[in-house]
C-alpha cells in the first residue's frame, strides 16, 4: 500500500544524533533593533542558504528564547551568527553557549560594541564567509523516511480545500507514519468542532481528554480575542463557519492515531502523528496565538520539521527560513493563476483524479525534497520569518504517553 | 470556468460529501439556471455557484443544523428551498462568528 521509498536520501548528521535536510547559515537578530543589520548582512553575503531569522521584542520572554535555542540548533541549520544591538534583555549568551554545545559553529556580534551598522556588517559577512567555508566541507550520511518530521498547514483554506488539498496531505501522513516518520499536525484553534472526533483517536483516553481541554482552551481565547481564525477569504472561497473550516482542516491528520500531543519546541520523541497546541496558556496577554500561516510554520519548525506540506486553496504564495515549504494547491482555478508557486495540484481530483494518486505524489515530492530538490516557494527564494511573544506550560505526562 | 478542458464536464457538479450531509458543493463553477441532478432528479439551479460553495441538497429550516462531510458545521440563521446557496447570509457558527470585511455574521 506505502508507495516506494527513495533511496537517495542524505542528511546532515548533527551532534544530538538528528540529521538535516539542509545545511543553512542562520543569522539571527536578536531584538529589531539589530534587523536591519542582520538583513544587510545576508543579502550582502550573497548566498540562498544563509537564511534570516530573529526575534523583535525588546521585553524578555520564555518563550522566544526556548524557540531560538531550538530554531538555531533544528538540523537543517549548520551554523549561526547571532546579531545583537547590545542593550535589549534578549539572553545572548544562553543562546550562544546552547549553540555552541551542539557542535555548531556560531558567533555573535554587537552592534554596540562592533562599533555601529558598517562595522558589524562587514564583521558579519565575514564570519558567515567562515562558518559557511566550514560547514560546506560536512560529508553527508544516509538517510530514511522514519528519521524525517514533517510539519503540515493550511492557510488561505476556501470550499475546495477540505475536499482536495487537505485528505491527499493526510494520505501522504498516513504513509509517512507506516514508516515511522513523525507527523504534526497544528492550530487548535482551526480544530475547534473537531475535538471529540480527535479525542477518539488519541492512543490513551487521558490524552484523548488533554486534546479535548486544549480544544476547548483555544476556543476561550479566540473569543475573548473576539475573533475566530476566520479570514475574509475563507468566506469568499465558498467557506461559512469556523466549525467547517476546521473539519477541512483535520482532514490533513489523516487516519493514524494520535500519538502526542506537543507545544512549540517539543520534538515527537519517535515516529507517529502529533497533534501541535499553538495556543499560549494561561490568560491572553500577547495577542492573537499565531498572527499568520508563518508564525505556525515556525512553530512547526522549532519541534524539529525538516519540512512543511502547505495546503491552500486561496493561494499562499510564502515559504519559510530553515525548512522547505512544499505547497499542495486545492483549488485547480488557483492552480492554473498561480502554477509557478504550487508544488503539488490536488485541485485535479475535482476533475476526476484520485486522492491516493494526489497522495503519492506528495509522498514521492516530500523524499525528494528531502533529497536536495528545492521546493517552489524554496527556488523563489521565500524565507518568511515571524516570532513574537507567547506564554506555555510545558506539557503533562498524559500528552506523550509512549514517551 | 477553467475544469471543461480536464474532464470535469463529465462529472457531477454538485458534491455529496457524506450521505447525512443536507448541503452539496460545487464541483465547478454553475451557472443559474443550469441544469443538474439532485439527488437523482433533474433540478434547475437558481442562482449561480461558485466553486467550493454550498447548497441546500432540501429545503432548511431556520436554526436547523447544516451537516457537511456529515458533521455539524453551524445552524441556519433563516430557512431556506431546496437548491439555495448556503453561505454567510443564512448560515452561523455554532461557536465563534466568523467575519468577513464587512463584519461579523451577525450574532
Amino acid at each position: 500500500m506505502t508507495p516506494a521509498s527513495n533511496t537517495a536520501m542524505r542528511g546532515y548528521l548533527r551532534k544530538d544524533g538528528r540529521k538535516g535536510i539542509r545545511n543553512v547559515v542562520a543569522v539571527a537578530y536578536l531584538v529589531e533593533c539589530a534587523h536591519h543589520v542582520s538583513r544587510m548582512i545576508v543579502q550582502r553575503s550573497g548566498f540562498d542558504d544563509v537564511h534570516l531569522i530573529g526575534f523583535p521584542g525588546c521585553y524578555p520572554n520564555k518563550y522566544a528564547l526556548e524557540m531560538m535555542k531550538r530554531l538555531c540548533t533544528h538540523p537543517n541549520v549548520g551554523a549561526v551568527l547571532l546579531v545583537s544591538l547590545g542593550c535589549e534583555s534578549f539572553n545572548r549568551e544562553e543562546l550562544r553557549r546552547h549553540v555552541h554545545a551542539s557542535g555548531r559553529p556560531v558567533d555573535l556580534l554587537v552592534i554596540q560594541q562592533a562599533g555601529g551598522t558598517t562595522r558589524t556588517l562587514n564583521a558579519g559577512i565575514e564570519a558567515v564567509k567562515k562558518m559557511r567555508a566550514r560547514i560546506t566541507q560536512q560529508q553527508t550520511v544516509p538517510m530514511v523516511v522514519n528519521e524525517l518530521v514533517v510539519g503540515t498547514v493550511c492557510g488561505g483554506s476556501d470550499g475546495t480545500s477540505g475536499i482536495t488539498a487537505n485528505p491527499a496531505v493526510g494520505r501522504c501522513f498516513d504513509w509517512l507514519i507506516e514508516n515511522d516518520a513523525a507527523c504534526i499536525f497544528e492550530e487548535t484553534g482551526e480544530l475547534i468542532g473537531c475535538e471529540r472526533i480527535m479525542a477518539s483517536r488519541a492512543v490513551t483516553p487521558e490524552l484523548g481528554r488533554e486534546i479535548e481541554a486544549c480544544v476547548g482552551k483555544a476556543a476561550n481565547y479566540y473569543r475573548i480575542m473576539g475573533y475566530g481564525s476566520f479570514a475574509p477569504g475563507n468566506a469568499e472561497g465558498g467557506l461559512t463557519t469556523l466549525e467547517e473550516k476546521s473539519m477541512g482542516a483535520y482532514s490533513k491528520s489523516g487516519s493514524s492515531p494520535i500519538s502526542g500531543l506537543i507545544k512549540p519546541g517539543d520534538i515527537p520523541p519517535r515516529g507517529g502523528l502529533y497533534l501541535l497546541d499553538v495556543v499560549p496558556d494561561g490568560e491572553p496577554r500577547f495577542g492573537f496565538p499565531n498572527i499568520s500561516d508563518n508564525a505556525e510554520i515556525v512553530e512547526l519548525i522549532a519541534c524539529g520539521s525538516h519540512l512543511i506540506l502547505f495546503t491552500t486553496g486561496r493561494g499562499s504564495v510564502v515559504g519559510s527560513a530553515i525548512s522547505p515549504v512544499i505547497k499542495v494547491c486545492a483549488n485547480p482555478d488557483t492552480y492554473e493563476r498561480m502554477a509557478d508557486d504550487m508544488d503539488v495540484n490536488a485541485g485535479r481530483i475535482l476533475h476526476g483524479a484520485g486522492l491516493d494518486d494526489v497522495g503519492r505524489e506528495i509522498y514521492g515530492l516530500v523524499q525528494r525534497v528531502a533529497a536536495g530538490e528545492p521546493s517552489k516557494s524554496e527556488a523563489l527564494g521565500h524565507q518568511e520569518f515571524i516570532l513574537t511573544y507567547k506564554q506555555f506550560e510545558p506539557i503533562g505526562p498524559a500528552c506523550l504517553p509512549a514517551a | 470556468m477553467t475544469g471543461n478542458g480536464t474532464g470535469s464536464g463529465k462529472l457531477p457538479p454538485l458534491l455529496l460529501l457524506h450521505p447525512d450531509d443536507n448541503i452539496l458543493v460545487a464541483r465547478r463553477d454553475i451557472a443559474a439556471g443550469e441544469r443538474v441532478e439532485l439527488d437523482g432528479e433533474s433540478f434547475v439551479i437558481p442562482a449561480a455557484v461558485e466553486l467550493g460553495h454550498k447548497l441546500a441538497r432540501r429545503a432548511l429550516a431556520a436554526n436547523e443544523r447544516v451537516l457537511k462531510y456529515g458533521a455539524p458545521i453551524g445552524s441556519m440563521k433563516t430557512g431556506v428551498s431546496r437548491g439555495e446557496h448556503v453561505h454567510m447570509h443564512n448560515l452561523r457558527s455554532d461557536y465563534i462568528p466568523s467575519t468577513t470585511r464587512e463584519g461579523t455574521d451577525g450574532h
